[in-house]
């Protein structure tokens, strides 16, 4: 696939992903302080449930590559690379997630919340709550008649809830600019979708919304973009929406602290070795990029993670009586 | 025929979390009753993200104890038509705040079935779910919600502040003919990495035994002041009552156990004999537990020594960081800080 994507929207691929990763990277060991040697979940700088996106970032670039600002996406419980790939404030998410003050919302959304409208992104916690927003943002761009298109994220999970099927049924009646895009990473917390899925692939719903249905093999950054190159592309010429399921994998556990039981013997291992990142760019050296550029974007994007760590880290926790802002605008 | 050596030994208590209780009871039931099965989104090879269900899939098999899809609507209305089959499920949707996606099912369908039925077709259900805060979790993973259910004529809510009465309220829920909401706290579930209040790690007979619903306990007794609380607040109310007894202030604790049917008699009782009324709550204040106790009281013409007062969460979403949400969340402070001045001791 590769050739489909142009070279600066490869390296920003590769540089995205780079910077997610690295974005998980520093959430790790910050997770972890104060929560071990014994593990809860309300102790330490990082609280509540920290749901990672490790193996996931070719969906997040490959879609989100084909975006602008003011194109809508709704993602999940699971934020992270799709924020960072969206443009979501990186300084502000990460205070976000620490609770701080200059988070997106001023700490009371946290991970699962991350609200940034200067690029319209959103996400939120209750499985494929975000398929309905995305089909409003839609309509509203087709009522006014400009080229915005809205992308909901959903897990592969997701694709069994009632709201996917209602989502995608409005959708096409209405044939608004909305694109669907499912991350199979094979699991819904402990269940697999083999034990939970009527079709092999959930593409293949799509027929029953009469609507193209994609599914794209190899947690491939390039193949995702290509995909969602053409499906964004047909939203924004008003031809309707689009389902794209893309095959990936999950690297970590369900949340930070799960213990994995229900994965088979020596999965995780292989799916480490086949990571969708260090895989991208040794391709991306055979088709002849330089060494040396694509270690410039990957120190620029952990440069960039840093800061804004640094600026969570030294950030201001918010007074508490900010806790009775905003419930009605 | 026992020798007195052992019919003097004393059994060394057995300890259970609220999460293991819960599970025995489910296990229990299900090898009196072949009726019984569970389902929910990962309560078989997981055993329950809060591990009410542990266990229960290599005792019974995947056709009794099955994981769903995350189709809510799907599964929830498909327990509603096992009941009326005469089966009797017992399903776990593990948050409480996930219920809106299927709410229709729960509350126009399961609620309503004995009444639109005239009786003939009854609802033997258990729709158990995790309820509270305090942990960091945001929003939508951290409400309690007891009011809205309680609210809704058809179903019954429980909320067990112990295993002891954990266990004895699920075998009695599972052979109620009704729907029955068995919420569990989070703080009190024995699930290490939640935290856990210790007084709810509680001894809990291994055999058969029912803790009826409907039926409030009063757990510490007291002249002074009644505490009216449930789940997570009935230890906060307890803590409290601890320090101000040093204080002189003999503190009465009610645990609710049920907020519907709702036992009114053993709370007005109380306050008769105490005349003092403070209820503690982690739902939202408006509508909810608190108010509906008060009013309880008062339409008793119970007269009371000063005007009764509610502790709950304030009329906000839970926000996210630890500095806003601990500074919202009822606590033990709270409840000694009300029942001083409610006694008209300054601090
Ligand atoms: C309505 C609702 N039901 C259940 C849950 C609990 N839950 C959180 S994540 C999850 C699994 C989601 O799986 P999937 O959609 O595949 O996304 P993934 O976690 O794999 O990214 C479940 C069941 C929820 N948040 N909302």
């Amino acid at each position: 696939m590769s050739g489909a994507s142009n070279a600066s929207d490869r390296l920003w691929m590769y540089a995205t992903m780079v910077k997610s990763r690295h974005f998980e990277a520093l959430i790790k060991p910050a997770y972890f302080e104060g929560k071990s040697p014994v593990f809860n979940m309300a102790k330490g700088p990082l609280p509540g449930e920290m749901h990672l996106s490790d193996g996931q970032e070719p969906c997040a670039v490959g879609v989100c590559a084909h975006l602008r600002p003011g194109d809508t996406v709704t993602a999940t419980h699971r934020p992270h690379h799709v924020a960072i790939a969206k443009g979501v404030d990186l300084g502000a998410m990460a205070a976000e997630i620490f609770g701080k003050a200059s988070g997106l919302s001023g700490g009371r959304g946290g991970h699962m919340h991350l609200f940034d409208a200067r690029v319209n992104f959103a996400c939120s916690g209750i499985i494929a709550q975000g398929l309905g927003p995305a089909v409003g943002a839609a309509l509203a761009s087709k009522l006014r008649g400009d080229d915005t298109v809205a992308i909901a994220f959903l897990g592969e999970g997701a694709a069994n809830q009632g709201a996917f099927h209602e989502a995608l049924n409005l959708a096409s009646v209405w044939k608004v600019p909305a694109v669907f895009v499912i991350e199979d990473n094979a699991y819904g917390i402990s269940v697999s979708k083999r034990d939970c899925t009527a079709v092999e692939r959930n593409a293949d719903r799509a027929a029953a919304y009469a609507m193209p249905g994609h599914f794209v093999a190899g947690n491939d950054a390039d193949a995702v973009h290509a995909i969602a190159g053409a499906a964004i592309a047909r939203a924004r010429r008003g031809e309707g929406p689009s389902l794209i399921e893309i095959e990936t994998c999950r690297l970590e556990g369900h949340f930070m602290g799960d213990a994995e039981g229900y994965r088979p013997e020596g999965e995780v291992q292989r799916l480490k070795a086949s990571d969708p990142i260090p895989a991208y760019r040794a391709r991306l050296l055979t088709d002849g990029f330089e060494a040396a550029d694509l270690d410039r974007a990957e120190t620029d994007a952990r440069a960039a993670v840093d800061a804004a760590f640094a600026f969570a880290r030294a950030a201001a926790y918010p007074d508490p009586e900010e806790a009775f802002a905003h419930v009605f605008a | 025929m026992s020798s007195p050596d052992t019919a003097t030994a004393v059994r060394p208590a057995r300890r259970l979390t609220i999460a293991r209780a819960i599970a025995e009871a489910i296990g229990q039931e299900m090898e009196r009753d072949p009726d019984v099965l569970v389902m929910g989104e990962d309560i078989a090879k997981l055993g329950g993200v809060f591990g009410t269900t542990t266990g229960l899939l290599d005792r019974f098999g995947p056709e009794r104890v099955r994981d769903t899809p995350i189709s809510e609507t799907a599964f929830i209305g498909a327990a509603v038509g096992l009941a009326a089959a005469g089966m009797r499920p017992v399903v776990e949707l593990m948050f409480v705040d996930f219920f809106g996606v299927c709410m229709d099912a729960i509350y126009n369908l399961a609620a309503k079935q004995s009444y639109f039925s005239g009786g003939q077709v009854t609802c033997p259900m258990v729709l158990m779910t995790s309820v509270g805060g305090g942990y960091g979790d945001a929003g939508q993973h951290s409400q309690a919600l007891y009011a809205t259910f309680g609210h809704l004529p058809g179903l019954k809510v429980v909320i067990p502040s112990n295993a002891h009465d954990a266990k004895g309220l699920m075998l009695a829920a599972i052979r109620d003919p009704n729907p029955v909401i068995f919420m569990y706290h989070k703080a009190l579930q024995g699930m290490g990495w939640l935290g856990t209040v210790q007084r709810s790690i509680t001894d809990a007979p291994e055999g058969d035994y029912v803790v009826p619903l409907g039926k409030a306990k009063c757990v510490r007794e007291g002249e002074d002041i009644t505490v009216v609380s449930l789940g997570l607040s009935v230890h906060q109310a307890l803590d409290a009552a601890g320090r101000l007894a040093n204080e002189d202030v003999s503190v009465e604790v009610i645990d609710l156990i049920s907020i519907a049917p709702l036992d009114r008699e053993t709370v007005r009782a109380s306050v008769r004999r105490t005349g003092r009324l403070l209820v503690v709550d982690d739902d939202y204040l408006s509508y909810g537990v608190g108010a509906e106790i008060i009013a309880s009281v008062c339409e008793a013409s119970i007269p009371l020594l000063v005007p009764p007062q509610r502790i709950a969460f304030p009329d906000i979403p839970v926000p996210f960081t630890p500095v806003m949400e601990h500074f919202v969340l009822p606590n033990a402070d709270k409840v000694t800080a009300a029942v001083r001045q409610m006694m008209r001791i300054s601090n």
